[in-house]
């Protein structure tokens, strides 16, 4: 079973955090040292990702054309799935990194009856909506925890963010039942919790406090510190990837702007007076005009 | 010729199977199927090319003749491409396998091969990447998705690399805009390191860079193929054309696939652009040495597609022409708008293209300087300036097939079907998850229109038939409409296996039977010298 491995790796993870804590005391460790470290892996590798990213040119403008051209002035364009301009593309990005425009087309091939059908197929789409839209609330809820006065829209979010629970990666899951098992069974000391990330966020953490706040909230601490050193090493920089996407990011104004490529260079060709050479007497003989006669 | 050991449509269609396998990927070896892949190059056309490694090999053989440091060759050159080419080095590491793409492809649609579901296309040289290009991959080996470069590998990746047609489709459903057309380009560009290319392309391209043209055609017989087209056309219509080659001066340079200059039912639109632009008077010429539109180089590496595109502008500044107009052909359009300026530009040796006969000046292909004719035909038409009788079309009833690299390459949508419109009567869409963006390949792109890879060419030509077979059903549809050179001759194969008595089309053959031409004889005839609806009993 391919889901066996991480399962077993998640759960010897939570073995790790919780005997570290409970037995060899380590609460330094993995209260401030981890997630310092796990943190700065994070921001250096998503950055030094990106940035080699970027340090491969686009040489040819190629984006994926998915609606009618500018054209004639009569012809109706499709300013955003077939961009001409950069509003266009902003647009176009919005629609995929906000509401995944490209995974709304699915659809799903079956065979029927001595045909192939294409069935409307809107569960990745809602999944992966519901599922990243839920991550990005659960994010910004944890906000409350790094900010003295929590702000009015955080308040909100946190109305409106009963449908979690969806078919995620099993990571995740472990993430969150770690965090609904503190918030709702356990009962971690919540105000040490505050006290410890705002020492950790001001980089002046508050060594006494560590000791008051129950393993399970080391637990959720260090599988999150894991992720967290994990992304940048993962398909999970997607993320930053999106937004570099040439076939996505780029305006099909082809024929409008000349495109340049920072490493073209000049290739054999063969000449028109070489092709000449090669055949003036039969282009003669059929009243082709030529250079040299 | 190979169509006579390819399974009937019925039985090839009951070995349609989309069941997951239960062997994991990597330890299926691959298996190469007769019928399902091309020749070797020969090798006297990659020398002609000063290519690497030519040889005489045998992609179904063992031994492929590879150098000594063939592992090396390829190494270094991905290494080099991940630095020159940001979307193949993005398209290697982002992949989340969310599966969106997995039943896009056609030839997954048409077989149910798993490893032409575009993720695992990729993955085949993702694997690759990881082993020697990431730290995961080089430390976990096979658990984080990573795999020794061996020959067995090499293999699959070459069986699989020719059986992409680089139609992107797949890209406009993956979320991150992954394009298996750049994996795949890479991916073949790799393996001509080591002369690894097909008959099929090596040929095509070393004809045009010597000749002109991918068939080959000297230049004496290249205007004598036209030449031929004004006798049929005199006879159909009572009207003489002397079109000009290579002449200096003219206003606009006119290059359009060769392919239509040879082969019917090509050869009907070819005529289509004669007459067209002989009525109009427009001052054109053909060029003998940029006699190619299309270009197989680009089925090889960007650099050999480089080399042969070269000669439109070339030709275009020897002649002095204002700007250029080109015919109806789906790869070479792709190149043209996305490639051809980046390569040979800027064109300011040119004119921004203006319409002599409507002024109209075509701003969207102002720095390129190159108009698509069906954007052209659509102005004149739009403007008043043609008189057409679209009743004698009335035979037809035409459904429209979007070419892959117009559509997802460049956009030209409406054009086309403005055109079809305004000359056939009877205009049937096929169904809107097979057409425009959605578009199917006729599954004989990039070079694979071989004569032995005929099961392969049918399995990836099935999901486009099965969309005409509907139309067919439903609204009686007989054409295939179409504006590319490798349509016209890939697609009647396919509709022949499929959906036999559906015939194909290009716009500007329909756009010929309907042009009513200043002192024509009463036609009785159409391009293809079928008697006109009405006229049947004068025959």
């Amino acid at each position: 079973m391919r889901a066996l491995t991480p399962f077993v790796m998640v759960i010897a993870l939570v073995l790790l955090a919780f005997a570290g804590i409970k037995t060899a005391n380590l609460h330094f460790l993995f209260g401030v040292v981890i997630p310092y470290a796990a943190l700065g892996t994070f921001i250096i590798g998503v950055v030094y990702r990106v940035l080699n990213w970027g340090s491969s040119p686009v040489p040819f403008r190629i984006p994926t054309t998915c609606g009618q051209e500018k054209s004639l002035p009569w012809i109706k364009q499709n300013k955003i799935d077939n961009p001409s301009s950069s509003l266009g593309v902003i647009m176009r990005m919005a629609f995929e990194v906000l509401l995944f425009r490209s995974l709304f087309r699915n659809m799903k091939t079956e065979l029927k009856s001595g045909k192939v059908v294409y069935g409307s197929e809107k569960w990745l789409w809602v999944a992966g909506l519901a599922f990243h839209w839920s991550f990005l609330i659960i994010l910004i809820r944890h906000f409350r925890c790094f900010i003295e006065n929590v702000p009015f829209v955080f308040k909100t979010i946190e109305g409106l963010d009963s449908f979690l629970q969806i078919g995620v990666p099993l990571f995740y899951i472990t993430e969150a039942t770690s965090g609904v098992l503190m918030r709702y069974f356990y009962k971690v000391h919540i105000v040490g919790v505050k006290i410890l990330t705002m020492g950790l966020i001001s980089f002046n953490p508050d060594p006494k406090i560590l000791n008051e706040i129950g393993t399970i909230f080391y637990v959720h601490l260090f599988l999150i510190s894991v992720l967290l050193a994990y992304f940048p090493f993962s398909k999970l920089m997607h993320m930053g990837g999106v937004f570099l996407s040439p076939t996505r990011n780029l305006a099909n104004n082809n024929r409008m702007e000349r495109h340049t490529n920072p490493w073209d260079y000049p290739v054999e060709v063969h000449t028109y007076e070489e092709y000449e050479n090669d055949f003036r007497d039969k282009m003669k003989k059929a009243g082709i005009p030529v250079e040299k006669e | 010729m190979a169509k006579d050991q390819t399974p009937k449509a019925d039985e090839l269609f009951s070995t349609i199977d989309y069941k997951a396998p239960e062997k994991s990927w990597m330890d299926t070896p691959v298996e190469f199927k007769p019928g399902t892949f091309c020749h070797g190059s020969r090798p006297k056309y990659l020398e002609l090319l000063h290519m690497p490694y030519p040889k005489e090999w045998k992609p179904g053989e063992e031994d492929w003749k590879l150098p000594e440091n063939w592992k090396e060759i390829f190494l270094d050159g991905m290494a080099e491409r991940l630095k020159k080419y940001r979307s193949f080095k993005l398209f290697m590491d982002i992949c989340v396998r969310c599966g969106a793409c997995a039943d896009k492809c056609h030839f997954y649609i048409g077989g149910g091969d798993p490893k032409n579901m575009p993720v695992l296309r990729a993955e085949l040289l993702r694997s690759v990447y990881r082993k020697y290009f990431t730290t995961s991959g080089k430390l976990f080996g096979k658990t984080a998705g990573a795999r020794e470069l061996t020959v067995d590998v090499l293999r699959e990746l070459w069986y699989y690399a020719y059986q992409c047609t680089e139609c992107r489709r797949c890209s406009v459903f993956c979320p991150y805009g992954i394009d298996t057309a750049e994996v795949t380009i890479i991916a073949r560009e790799l393996l001509n390191l080591l002369g690894l290319n097909t008959d099929w392309i090596a040929g095509p391209v070393s004809n045009c860079y010597m000749k002109g043209n991918h068939l080959g055609l000297e230049p004496h017989t290249f205007k004598s193929s036209i030449e031929f087209f004004l006798s049929d056309i005199e006879d159909i219509t009572g009207i003489k054309i002397e079109p000009t080659f290579n002449r200096k001066g003219a206003e606009i340079l006119f290059v359009t696939p060769s392919g239509d200059v040879f082969a019917d039912p090509g050869t009907y639109t070819a005529m289509g652009y004669l007459m067209l632009f002989h009525e109009l008077g427009l001052d054109y010429t053909w060029s003998t040495y940029a006699s190619e539109g299309g270009n197989f180089g680009f089925f090889t590496s960007n650099e050999t597609a480089k080399r042969l595109h070269y000669k439109i502008y070339a030709e275009a500044k020897r002649l002095g022409v204002k700007w250029i107009l080109g015919g109806e052909c789906g790869h070479m359009w792709r190149l043209i708008h996305q490639y051809l300026n980046t390569w040979h530009g800027p064109a300011d040796f040119l004119e921004v293209p203006k319409s002599p006969i409507t002024d109209t000046a075509f701003e969207n292909a102002r720095s390129t300087k190159m108009v698509h004719v069906a954007e052209f035909t659509a102005d004149l038409i739009r403007n008043g300036k043609l008189k057409l009788d679209p009743g004698r079309n009335d035979d037809i009833k035409l459904t429209w097939h979007d070419s892959c690299n117009t559509s997802r390459g460049m956009g030209i949508l409406e054009e086309p079907r403005y055109v079809a419109k305004s000359v056939c009567n009877h205009f049937y869409e096929m169904p809107e998850n097979t057409i425009k963006e959605y578009t199917f390949c006729c599954g004989s792109g990039t070079g694979l229109n071989a004569g032995e890879n005929m099961e392969l060419r049918m399995r990836g030509g099935f999901p486009r038939a099965n969309a005409v077979k509907f139309v067919r059903d439903v609204h009686g549809v007989n054409t295939l409409g179409n504006i590319c050179a490798i349509d016209r001759a890939a697609l009647t194969a396919s509709m022949d296996y499929w959906v036999p008595g559906i015939r194909v089309a290009g716009l500007h053959e329909l756009v010929a039977n309907a042009l009513v031409m200043k002192g024509e004889k009463e036609r009785t005839v159409n391009m293809r010298n079928e008697p006109l609806p009405g006229k049947e009993a004068k025959e």
